[in-house]
């Protein structure tokens, strides 16, 4: 298989290029949601909440079919529910949050499995776990042009006390900001993310568009701004070398993307400037002052 | 430091503590403290550790909220208390440079959103002169991890300056830091006393409180002394301080004062 023919996917198949298209604009979304959940520690949060909203989904999905809008609805009610039940138990009970969160996207996640199977095929089950580029269809496109837009916009309103949120919470509460408010609506822009890459990657890989790219980022720049654009950029790479992988090999596509993003962390890990191993084992020569 | 600094000499900002518990959990850190800072003056509050002196801080910026009592304050909105935290509350490790993180001492001027006007970038850069953070190049562009504990300490300094609040609390401001800091660091607290600025420090060096600070509280749970430096920092006011810190007990009977009254 020649670049042409990997190319001619892409230009001969409707539906490859609308997952293309909703993979780049999920890039652009997806990887500042990352840099934030890695930078607040929260990565671990970003993954139970993708487990937790497979139940809404499954529900929206037995009540209306394969009908966007339900099981968004569904995925939003699930994820909201999971988060304010885990903050609710940790302020409640002395179990700490990442204990709470972890019990409940469990069960969350099985509930979402019993849902499925009980009324659909093994492959149903499949797509919603793991994605697929044909579930990808115009209202799909049109949806995570929405959650993308949300999210751009959010980020421009937020940035300032998010990331203020982040470094110094003290601070921002005492100048009168409102660190809970920032939360909530970081955390809802994060299920809306989960949700808009769950026809092309799956539930359960959704959050690896956001995490893997912010990751690699961190390695090489220092800046938030860089690593924000560098992220995005990650995240457009290997949507689309997974894309043309998927169809080239007949993968799922979810995972394909992933595994992309996993040899662009990898390779991050290895050769990135600021704290990769290979930086790191060089011998530095230090400068006078 | 002359940032923005207008004319304070309306009466400024006061604190007051009257008859207030706060705690956690039910059990008090403070006990019935009434306690007050007028407005212009400054106080250096001390005691053993586990004595209630961050919880009192934190209570008067309203992170947390006492189970008895009130807390007023006077002569300025609690969003305006410019409050230094303790350096393990801030994550270093957040790549944010120097510029971005002094610049947030204008929230109460541009906000969340507002956008910043090159008075702003004058100001940030004569706040960081202010506190001796001057002819180090590319200084305003580094990330916090980098910097030394002094220098971090220096850069907080900085962004209390900028809010250029009339009620300044400091939680133990000088701890990691080595002397030379210290005393330039001091000047700045003086100066801003000087300028009709409320300041209220914890603090632990005792030599240090009673060279630089005319007035102190010592607390050990409850109050134990308040007045002039000189009157509080007696033998036997800490010795009593010493032995006033309990355990946490949690078969402590509950407080029976409220009822009696």
């Amino acid at each position: 298989m020649t670049l042409a023919d990997l190319f001619a996917a892409f230009s001969d198949f409707a539906f490859m290029r609308r997952a293309l298209a909703g993979c780049l604009v999920l890039s652009v979304a997806a990887a500042p949601v990352g840099v934030f959940l890695m930078l607040r520690r929260l990565s671990l949060t970003g993954d139970a909440m993708a487990h937790a909203i497979l139940p809404g989904v499954a529900a929206g999905y037995l009540l209306a079919g394969l009908n966007l809008w339900a099981m968004t609805a569904g995925g939003l009610a699930a994820g909201l529910a999971i988060a304010l039940l885990a903050s609710a138990v940790t302020r409640l009970t002395p179990l700490r949050e990442d204990a709470s969160l972890a019990t409940l996207y469990l069960v969350s996640l099985a509930l979402g499995v019993i849902l499925i199977s009980a009324r659909g095929s093994a492959v149903d089950v499949m797509h919603l776990l793991f994605g697929s580029v044909l579930a990808i269809d115009d209202t799909a496109l049109i949806f995570i042009g929405i959650v993308a837009s949300i999210t751009v916009i959010a980020f421009a309103v937020l940035w300032r006390p998010l990331v203020l949120e982040c470094v110094d919470p003290g601070f921002l509460k005492a100048v009168g900001g409102r660190g809970a408010i920032i939360h909530v609506a970081f955390m809802l822009v994060m299920v809306l993310n989960l949700i808009a890459g769950f026809q092309a990657l799956g539930t359960l890989l959704s959050v690896g568009l956001m995490m893997l790219p912010a990751a690699s980022a961190r390695f090489w720049t220092r800046s938030l701004g860089a690593m924000t654009a560098l992220a995005m950029a990650f995240a457009a790479l290997s949507s689309v070398a997974g894309l043309t992988a998927s169809f080239a090999a007949n993968l799922p596509s979810g995972p394909a993307i992933i595994v992309a993003a996993g040899i662009l962390y990898a390779l991050s890990i290895a050769f990135g400037p600021t704290g990769g191993l290979i930086a790191r084992l060089r011998p530095t020569r230090h400068r006078t002052g | 430091m002359d940032i923005a600094l207008q004319d304070r000499s309306e009466s400024g900002a006061s604190l007051a503590f009257r008859n207030a518990t706060i705690g956690y959990d039910g059990h008090p850190a403070l006990h019935h403290l009434s306690a007050s800072f007028p407005a212009g003056s400054m106080t250096a509050v001390v005691g053993p550790n586990g004595a209630g002196k961050s919880t009192l801080l934190k209570a008067a910026i309203g992170h947390i909220r006492p189970i008895g009592g009130e807390i007023a304050i006077g002569g300025c909105r609690r969003t305006e208390i410019a409050y230094l935290p303790q350096l393990s509350e801030i994550d270093r490790s957040f790549p944010l440079p120097v510029f971005d993180f002094v610049a947030m001492g204008l929230w109460q001027r541009r906000g969340a959103f507002g956008g910043f006007r090159r008075e702003d970038d004058e100001d940030v850069a004569r706040a960081l002169a202010g506190v001796g953070l001057v002819g180090l190049v590319g200084f305003e562009q580094r990330p916090l991890d980098t910097l030394s504990g002094g220098q971090l300490q220096r850069v907080l300094f900085a962004r209390l300056a900028l809010q250029d609040a009339p009620l300044i609390l400091l939680d133990e401001p000088f701890t990691a830091v080595d002397d030379r800091t210290i005393g330039e660091l001091m000047d700045v607290v003086a100066r801003w006393n000087a300028e009709g600025r409320t300041v209220v420090a914890v603090l632990h060096d005792l030599e240090l409180v009673r060279r630089r600070f005319p007035r102190t509280l010592l607390v050990a749970r409850r109050l134990i002394a308040e007045g002039d430096t000189n009157d509080v920092l007696t033998a036997e006011h800490l010795a009593a301080a010493r032995h006033h810190i309990e355990a946490w007990d949690d078969t402590a009977p509950f407080c029976e004062a409220e009822l009696a009254r």
